[in-house]
């Protein structure tokens, strides 16, 4: 299998690696880049426990090749608490339970990250639209819908 | 074959106490800082998972590990000819490939007991039994070599007929299991309640009605898939494993038994756990062959399982085929009930069951309504299917148990053309009636189903929608209302009955506090999602006024934890969260002595107060906890010795029995067939609460669980026991547009059995909404001679009923 030299900003550093053609974004940041807080779901882009920001677009990685993210910009989990400081999206999953056994939960961050970026103030059905591609089995989606309500009334707060 | 009957004396060890009185207010007697029950306490588990630092199987690595990846079967039925390891092995990484032969030499290996002592194969040696079987199993350096390598195994096979419907798998002309002594598919038969008194009851019934429920085989779908990470080390003879489980302790044990490995040289780690819902009770081959291949390749080995995988081979609940028959006298008093059952168990009995219960809690089948008699009778069948049986979210059976009699009891009502909200009022259990024995031998420890009824009812404004539907209705607009008042009975349990392979299903907590007044707790218990670390916390906090936040909660390492059964079946609360509760009350027992002491006074002349003993009529003379606990290490009474921590085995006296009522409003578009579910209410009454946030969490989650079975999930076979369900794009999982947004209510009757009169809540609304949903969409067309139809209830099945029964066509 051919090896490739792939060299992309991952959460704010540049990082260049030999990866193999066939090998996975989502592997590549689990296993070479050792950044655990994306997850495997289903491996078929149905579950969006790996959802990360590629070039700021949400992307399941599970069904991306690392040597497609050459040159891009990856955006983890790990990348969104700043200075050790919760991103309202992360105190509002917190404030409002929107997490259970929270496997699901880094990829719902990212996903709703990216949402809010696009929208700003969105409606109750524009979040559920919104965090449709990502499934979680534990909360019902209730509070995670008031986690990403809580992160709006924030960010628009500080804005 | 084992003649298992629930006896009628069974489960009848409780105190005779009435029921409190039922509120609608959450009890907080600490104050914020101390965050006991009651407080809407943020999550002490969250701030990891939030920022990605959560610790999951997969995400276990240690140095020199190898990867596991399984070839498995593509026919349901089959004759292996032969295996060919030889390319597999002749690939570059590869170090070893495990076949059923290598584990039958290592020990017959090549069977495991299930936890309801039938056996199951772990590799097989001349046959598969069931589409995506595990055939044998391939360890390799890299992840990608052994799926590579996967792929190099050459299985030659000669299909078989496959026997995939139980019904015709009782004729036993294709014997699923030739390797046991007994040639036929019947596993076993089980019966519960009393067939004459019910026979009697059918004959003087002046309505009877009856109907054929099926609830399909569906699959928990945690988010996160099974798997483990093995790691034997040759020279200390010692197994460290890393797995998916819900019940380290009692796989530790298996793990022992079955291996030879001695008990004290097997430590199971369960980590972080990404869903459980039954899933992970069961001890499945891909975890034997991985612990396996760690002991023969003396390396650590990681084994996860693919969604494909998952979906395909483990993990799957329900398969019941139910005929029932409800009867009434002629005032539509409810009088008898009788089932018959078939229980597809697929190739093996595997169910995650107590010991003595092949068919789970079943018998909690009179539901809400105080039956004279019942029948009720299951016969477990072998098919070529994977084993199913585990939960779902569910104590035990108690889904199909709700879902038969709230699906019956509607139709009564439709039939003798009652409202199924006055006929439920009509017809259920009394507040006054409990402890109330029902006809099949549970002892119902509290209840008040006519205050959450009209609750629910009050909050939907049942009248104004009853109303709207006739209106609708001739306009030829369809709309339905179902209701589902459901009792569950969760906990298990008590220790005479329960019990699972021989070990009895107490649970345990082990509380230490440190001189410094911080403190560690450890349970037998594991959560998987629930919020253990922050509602134990809570409960200790409550008991002895230290803040929630000061107390660290450990749960699923069996070397640290104390010995416990784990978490499933709404037991966590009822079993380890009293034990936690009773292990505080002892170490405020010691620390009562210990402030005596530094007070010089009597015991007899304390009293508690929150956090603290003072002098009775007198309360600046007190010593808080915090000062209990470091005199405890550094001037503790003579004759009492140091330290202050305290460990409790709390075996219940019975189980619990949290109840509800809850109404669903759905809307029929009738040229398409779509469902809309527009409103659901759910009162849910689960006793005293720990934490309201995580109820309602627990409570919502469930309900989404419970819309899922309903409408959209199903695992199907073809008739050649193929899984055509085995993608998240085949098996619908909810998202958060299908999932609408519940409204919850509550009642609080506590448990007058549990130390703090909880009960359990995880999963009454997976086991309280299926029959809510289906018996809204059947009274939408109830009039046009619709009398039921099974779960899933999808847009094509109500389009056909609408079809068949004369609308659009």
């Amino acid at each position: 299998m051919s090896l490739h030299e792939i060299s992309l900003t991952v959460n704010g550093a540049v990082v260049t690696k030999q990866v193999e053609a066939r090998t996975l974004l989502v592997h590549f940041i689990r296993e070479n880049l050792e950044l655990t807080g994306t997850h495997i779901g289903c491996d078929t882009t149905s579950c969006g426990a790996c959802t990360v920001l590629l070039n700021g677009k949400p992307t399941k990685s599970c069904t991306v090749f690392a040597v497609q993210a050459n040159q891009a910009t990856l955006e983890t989990v790990e990348s969104v608490a700043e200075g050790g400081k919760l991103h309202p999206i992360q105190q509002g999953f917190w404030e409002k339970h929107g997490l259970q056994c929270g496997f699901c939960t880094p990829g719902m961050i990212m996903t709703t990250k990216s949402l809010l970026q696009k929208n700003p103030r969105p409606t109750e059905a524009e979040i559920r639209e919104g965090i449709s591609g990502n499934i979680c089995r534990c909360t019902g989606y209730n509070k995670i819908v008031e986690a990403v309500q809580y992160a709006a009334d924030k960010l628009g707060e500080a804005r | 074959m084992p003649q298992l009957n629930d006896r009628v004396e069974t489960h009848s060890r409780v105190p005779d106490t009435a029921n409190a009185e039922t509120t609608d207010t959450v009890v907080i007697k600490t104050p914020e800082k101390v965050c006991g029950m009651g407080h809407r306490m943020k999550r002490k588990e969250d701030p990891r998972f939030i920022q990605g630092k959560g610790r999951f199987v997969d995400d276990i690595k240690l140095p020199g590990m190898l990867y596991m990846s399984i070839v498995r079967s593509p026919y349901a039925h089959a004759k292996i000819l032969s295996i060919d390891t030889k390319a597999a092995l002749a690939m570059p990484g590869v170090v070893a490939v495990i076949t059923g032969q290598d584990l039958k030499a290592a020990g017959n290996l090549h069977y495991m007991p299930t936890l309801m002592s039938d056996t199951q194969p772990v590799l097989p040696i001349d046959k598969v039994l069931y589409y995506a079987q595990e055939v044998c199993a391939v360890i390799a350096t890299e992840r990608y070599i052994a799926a590579d390598a996967r792929e190099l195994v050459v299985v030659d096979y000669e299909p078989l007929q496959a026997v995939v419907d139980p019904h015709q798998a009782l004729k036993d002309e294709i014997i699923v299991r030739d390797d046991k002594e007994k040639k036929t598919n019947h596993v076993w038969h089980w019966s519960a309640g009393d067939k004459a008194a019910t026979d009697a009851v059918f004959a003087r019934a002046a309505h009877v009605v009856k109907e054929k429920i099926y609830l399909p085989r569906i699959h928990v779908c945690s988010i996160e898939t099974c798997g483990m990470v093995a790691n034997y080390d040759k020279v200390r003879e010692h197994m460290q494993i890393y797995m998916t489980s819900q019940a380290p302790h009692a796989h530790r044990t298996v793990f022992a038994l079955v291996s030879g490995i001695p008990e004290h040289k097997i430590q199971i780690i369960s980590p972080d756990i990404g869903g459980g819902f039954g899933g992970k009770v069961p001890v499945y081959p891909g975890y034997v062959v991985c612990a396996v291949a760690s002991l023969v390749t003396g390396k650590p080995v990681k084994w996860i399982e693919d969604r494909s995988e998952n979906l395909q081979a483990d993990s799957f609940a329900r398969d019941y085929h139910i005929t029932a028959e409800l009867a009434a006298d002629a005032n539509g008093k409810l009088t008898g009930l009788r089932v018959k059952t078939i229980s597809d168990c697929g190739v093996a009995d595997a169910a995650a069951n107590p010991s003595k219960f092949p068919a789970g809690l079943y018998s909690i089948a009179t539901g809400s309504y105080p039956l004279e008699a019942a029948d009720i009778v299951v016969d477990g069948v072998y098919t070529n299917k994977p084993p199913g049986g585990v939960a779902y979210r569910c104590s035990f059976r108690v889904t199909e148990a709700v879902h038969m009699i709230e699906r019956m009891v509607d139709i009564m009502a439709h039939d003798l053309g009652r409202d199924p909200a006055e006929f439920r009022l009509a017809n259920f259990i009394k507040a006054d009636q409990f402890p109330y024995k029902s006809c099949t031998g549970w002892v119902y420890d509290s209840g008040n189903y006519e205050a959450a009824l009209l609750k629910a009812m009050a909050m939907i404004d049942y009248a104004g929608l009853r109303k709207e539907q006739l209106e609708k209705r001739a306009r030829g607009v369809l709309m339905g209302i179902g209701i589902s008042s459901f009792t569950e009975v969760v906990g298990a349990g008590p220790a005479a009955d329960f019990d699972i392979l021989g070990i009895k299903m107490f649970d345990s907590a082990e509380i230490r506090i440190h001189p410094t007044g911080k403190a560690i707790a450890r349970l037998g218990t594991k959560s998987q999602g629930q919020g253990h670390e922050t509602t134990y916390a809570q409960i200790i906090a409550e008991e002895l006024g230290l803040p929630a936040a000061d107390i660290q909660v450990e749960e699923g390492d069996t070397d640290t934890a104390p010995y416990g059964l784990g978490t499933y079946a709404s037991r966590s609360t009822p079993t380890s969260g009293a034990a936690a509760a009773m292990a505080a009350r002892k170490i405020r027992a010691k620390a009562k002595k210990i402030a005596a002491y530094l007070l010089e006074v009597g015991e007899d002349d304390l009293e508690w107060n929150v956090d603290r003993f003072q002098v009775k009529g007198s309360p600046d003379q007190k010593k808080t906890i915090q000062e209990i606990a470091f005199a405890a290490y550094t001037n503790h009474p003579p004759d009492i010795q140091a330290g202050l921590e305290a460990t409790d085995y709390y075996n219940p006296p019975n189980l619990t029995f949290p109840f509800g009522s809850y109404i669903c409003v759905v809307d029929l578009d009738t040229g398409t067939g779509q469902i809309k579910v527009r409103r659901f209410v759910a009162v849910d009454d689960c006793g005293h609460i720990i934490n309201p946030m995580i109820v309602e969490g627990q409570i919502e989650g469930g309900l989404t669980m419970g819309l899922a079975p309903a409408l959209f999930e199903e695992i199907v076979y073809d008739e050649n026991g193929q899984n055509l369900t085995g993608t998240m794009a085949d098996y619908l999982v909810p998202t958060a547009v299908e999932s609408p947004k519940w409204e919850l209510g509550k009642t609080i009757t506590p448990s007058p059995h549990h130390p703090f009169g909880a009960k359990g809540v995880g999963e009454s609304p997976t086991v309280g909404a299926p029959p809510a949903i289906a018996n809204a969409i059947v009274d939408a067309m109830w009039h046009l001679g619709v009398r039921h139809l099974d779960i899933p209830i999808t847009p094509q099945k109500v389009w056909k009923a609408l079809r068949e029964h004369g609308v659009g066509n």
